[in-house]
């Protein structure tokens, strides 16, 4: 009887310190989920922007971050017709982006794509010929990245249209192969640890 | 039904919005002087004025152009045009003439924001514009010509 009593304890005892265990341990990884920042290393941030550095540098982004013409295609190819950026990124008269590419979304029967905001990148944002860690570096610039802050830099891989084509590119374009939701995490992680960038 | 505003006159159409505005023009409204060239804007035999900017029609989506001023080759008007019209008959630019449409109503985009282009600017803004004759050296100075007429 007295043993049983004592087994009874043992578990009870047990039980009690898995459970304060447990909930030490899902109280940590809530505190961890709301102040990120300060629990991501630079370690992880830069090893989250090694991921995103995979996509900025896909056909899907890469082709319109060019110098003075847009590239096509998976292969990367110079667009056909030759295009040139002109005055506003947009092109000069008569091959004006919008002559062909349409600010509403893929054209299913010409199969030209298009999305709002199609154009070629402004000129301080080309990544075509730049190093992975110079490309994060000026992705953290506001006067190289559009002006966006950390919460706007997360909203534009997270909820931009033009960005979001990339994984809408229509038929015969590979989409983005990492999900919208996994990169937006990487954009989180690299930020709450500070943006870090290859040297 | 989707209502377009075509050389100046309103035209009601009931189809799909994601319809090519060429099917539009060809086969709905009978404006066939706007040609079918390979239908993926690589040839520019399909280009009409949209906002007085050389669209190519085969890739314009019909809902794109709606509440927009659309003009094709029948609907030309105007100084430039004419001009154009003419340079193009003095130096006898046609050969087999089935991208000639497609050429003017670039050529036109041109001379209406560039009083005075350059062989470099002309071959910037018609790039998009294939002949399959090659009768790009006469194009050219067509341009200059009409150009010239228009100073």
């Amino acid at each position: 009887m007295r043993r049983a009593q004592v087994g009874l304890r043992k578990i009870l005892f047990l039980f009690l310190f898995v459970s304060v265990g447990m909930v030490a341990l899902i109280w940590t990884a809530g505190n961890n989920a709301s102040h990120g920042q300060a629990t991501t290393t630079a370690a992880e941030s830069l090893a989250a922007w090694d991921k995103i550095a995979t996509v900025v540098e896909h056909p899907r982004c890469l082709n319109c971050h060019q110098v003075d013409s847009p590239l096509q295609g998976d292969s990367a190819r110079l667009h056909v017709p030759l295009v040139v950026r002109g005055d506003d990124n947009m092109g000069v008269t008569g091959m004006r982006c919008t002559n062909c590419h349409s600010q509403t979304g893929n054209n299913p029967t010409s199969g030209v794509p298009g999305a709002p905001g199609w154009s070629l990148a402004p000129l301080e944002q080309n990544w075509q010929g730049v190093a992975s860690g110079d490309i994060c570096r000026q992705m953290l610039d506001p006067a190289r990245n559009g002006n966006m802050n950390a919460e706007q830099l997360v909203h534009h891989f997270a909820e931009d249209e033009l960005v979001g084509w990339g994984w809408n590119p229509g038929p015969g374009r590979e989409a983005i192969p990492m999900p919208r939701a996994e990169l937006t995490d990487h954009v989180k992680t690299w930020l709450a640890g500070g943006g870090a960038c290859p040297q | 039904m989707i209502t377009l505003t075509i050389n100046g006159k309103e035209q009601q159409l009931d189809v799909d919005p994601e319809m090519p505005l060429l099917w539009a023009l060809r086969d709905h409204l009978n404006l066939t002087g706007t040609k079918f060239g390979c239908g993926a804007a690589q040839c520019g035999a399909f280009t009409v004025h949209i906002d007085g900017e050389a669209a190519r029609s085969c890739s314009t989506m019909v809902g794109d152009a709606e509440g927009r001023e659309i003009v094709t080759i029948e609907g030309l008007s105007g100084k430039v045009a004419e001009a154009v019209q003419a340079a193009w008959q003095k130096l006898d630019v046609v050969q087999c003439g089935y991208c000639q449409s497609g050429q003017i109503m670039s050529a036109i985009t041109l001379l209406s924001a560039n009083e005075k282009p350059t062989d470099e600017d002309i071959n910037a803004s018609m790039e998009g514009n294939i002949c399959r004759c090659g009768t790009y050296v006469r194009i050219r100075d067509a341009i200059h010509e009409a150009a010239k007429a228009l100073a």
